[in-house]
């Protein structure tokens, strides 16, 4: 019984967010009594539906590029050509890092203007960063005797990537998105402050309006989708890992 | 001997071409507030000193496409962000006519691109150097020496961003402290609670996954409506229990910035603790039972000092990190610099987000640029140590 408790329970948040943002009156009731003075207990100035979608699409177009560029350097800086990027791109990482993410997504204005484009573009660089780290170090980190055994077969360096490195390194890089996926959830509320649609819309009218009920709606739909995609990604995470033979859990 | 080009530098060589030639170095307004009108180095700078930063640019742009030794690429990189961070200074003066209080010079896209391109090559050289942490604070500590003198001098007086510093001095720096307060306040907090959370989930296998759960789900929930829930317990603790007023616990504020902070600072503490102390030998363990020292003499003599790296590395995530949060307080009037961003997003006034950003961009430069040494002197220290 212990086994499915955990997938039932996921089960039941999903359900449960589902029903919330596609029906949301139905839970008038419940967060009535955080509202004062009448307020309304359910985000009104939109649709909370359309504001979850939203979100999701932002931190996918983010995470898409996010992973295609990340990659991409990490596979770079992993050949004989970029080898000289290695050290530096480590340290560039590093320094990255320390970027907060309102930083970015303020510094991001100007160069762009209001709306979607900051956040997305404040997004895509946070979501580089763990990406990134997590390719570069399973690209580097490769057995040894795997790497011989391939070159002894006579594949050449593109075969060795595409059906050997890569598919070794799923794994540990799925971690990096998964990784990238979480903050990018939480960070696209904060785009709200630059006019962004997306959930941060309900929290941020929440505060303004001193109207609580606002912001923990939108605050639980965006930790409910942060673990559920989470999970989700995990168990993506574990099937690579179990295929490429390192189910060791 | 022939010329060999260096792959980072043809890469720097071009973006030092494009934001020489083609991107504004400068951007002139009439007012704080309107659009503005791109210059370029020529236009921004008087005929001698445009030449002079023009010349030195493409000196060490050339220095960095050939292969040549490190310390003349260190010298390039070093005399090409001295001119820069001067001479935009003289930009901001020469394109201010004197006495024009209204009209605003900031640095634009080619200068910003300019100063990547140049530090880049700095990363590259420091990071072939291979320093010490010693030295690497060292170049840290001279680096912000810089700043300070040019701050002090006056020499950026002109531009914009120091403009809106200067019409709110007083409360930049009360911003300041308030910032640094919260971010080390609250990691103070993290410590002093997550250290023995750590010690417990460690020593008490069933309480591990409950507690470190907990703390996972708290990091998912978005910051700015961690701060805004917490407004309505600590409102509610204000008003119903006595005393809590009178130690600043309000509902809006520092106080629910703080638990915030506090409350995201958590896990890494805890989940550091927790690997630090079950990364600790066996045989090390082991050796210590069998000289008969007690629980708490293994735990203070043998497995905290051996999980300490560990530890701190926890720490450094949960200082980077907090001071970036910091900045959120403000939405909830916690104060910090986030205070100046926000504003400066309301008015689209650019300058006034920078004034905000990059300070807290500093601060946590900083912050991980020390910790990061203290972490390699006491992992190298330990090892120093058994071996």
């Amino acid at each position: 019984m212990k086994a499915w408790l955990p997938a039932l329970l996921r089960l039941a948040v999903l359900v449960l967010l589902v029903v919330f943002i596609t029906s949301p009156n139905w839970f008038e009731p419940l967060l009535k009594p955080l509202t004062e003075n009448g307020a309304p207990a359910i985000y009104n100035q939109g649709s909370l539906l359309t504001l979850t979608l939203q979100h999701l699409r932002i931190v996918l177009m983010a995470t898409v590029a996010a992973t295609i560029v990340a990659v991409a350097l990490a596979i770079l800086v992993t050949r004989p050509a970029g080898a000289e990027f290695l050290p530096l791109s480590r340290s560039l990482v590093n320094i990255g890092q320390t970027f907060p993410p309102v930083a970015v997504l303020a510094l991001a204005v100007p160069a762009v203007g209001f709306g979607e484009k900051p956040t997305l573009i404040a997004l895509f660089l946070y979501g580089l960063l763990p990406i990134f780290e997590n390719a570069l170090t399973a690209l580097t980190t490769l057995p040894g005797n795997v790497m011989e055994a391939a070159r002894g077969a006579g594949m050449t360096g593109w075969q060795r990537l595409m059906k050997v490195e890569l598919p070794l390194s799923a794994p540990v890089i799925l971690g990096g998105i998964r990784l990238s996926v979480v903050i990018s959830l939480a960070t696209a509320t904060i785009g709200s402050t630059v006019a962004a649609k997306t959930l941060g819309e309900v929290i941020i009218a929440g505060l303004i309006s001193n109207n609580l009920a606002f912001v923990l709606q939108g605050g639980l739909i965006v930790a409910a989708l942060a673990v559920l995609i989470y999970d989700g990604l995990s168990a993506v995470e574990r099937y690579a890992a179990r295929r490429m033979g390192q189910g060791a859990e | 001997m022939t010329l060999r080009l260096d792959k980072l530098g043809v890469v720097i060589a071009a973006i030092v071409a494009y934001a020489a030639f083609l991107a504004p170095f400068a951007t002139f307004r009439a007012n704080r507030i309107v659009p503005g009108q791109a210059r370029s180095i020529l236009e921004a700078l008087p005929p001698a000193p445009g030449m002079l930063l023009l010349a030195i640019v493409i000196a060490a742009a050339v220095v960095a496409l050939l292969r040549t030794p490190l310390f003349l690429r260190l010298a390039a990189s070093g005399a090409a962000l001295v001119a820069l961070t001067i001479l935009i200074g003289v930009a901001g003066g020469f394109l201010t006519s004197a006495g024009n209080t209204f009209a605003r010079v900031s640095p634009a896209s080619g200068f910003w691109l300019l100063i990547f391109a140049f530090t880049l090559l700095l990363a590259d050289v420091l990071t072939l150097l291979n320093l010490s942490p010693w030295a690497r604070v060292g170049v840290l500590v001279l680096a912000a020496l810089a700043i300070a003198a040019l701050l002090v001098s006056g020499r950026w007086d002109s531009l914009s961003i120091l403009k809106e510093y200067a019409s709110r001095a007083d409360s930049f720096w009360a911003e300041a402290s308030k910032h640094v307060t919260l971010a080390l306040g609250s990691l103070a907090g993290a410590v002093i609670v997550g250290i023995p959370l750590g010690i417990l989930c460690h020593r008490v296998e069933r309480l591990r996954a409950g507690v470190l759960n907990v703390l996972n789900i708290i990091q998912t929930i978005p910051s700015i409506a961690l701060f805004g829930l917490l407004i309505a317990p600590l409102g509610w603790l204000a008003l119903h229990v006595p005393g809590a007023a009178t130690i600043g616990i309000r509902g809006i504020g520092t106080a629910p910035a703080f638990v915030a902070l506090f409350l995201y600072s958590l896990l890494p503490v805890v989940a550091n603790t927790v690997v630090g102390l079950a990364g600790v030998p066996r045989a090390a363990n082991d050796a210590a039972r069998g000289m008969g020292m007690t629980d708490r003499q293994r735990l203070f003599d043998v497995e905290f000092p051996l999980a300490f790296p560990v530890i701190l590395t926890g720490i450094r995530i949960v200082l980077v990190q907090n001071i970036g949060l910091a900045t959120i307080a403000a939405l909830i009037g916690g104060g910090g610099f986030g205070v100046f961003v926000f504003q400066g997003v309301g008015q689209t006034a650019m300058d006034l987000v920078l004034l905000g950003a990059l300070p807290t961009v500093a601060l946590a430069f900083a912050a991980a640029i020390i910790l990061d040494a203290v972490i390699e002197m006491t992992a190298t220290k330990r090892r120093v140590e058994t071996a």
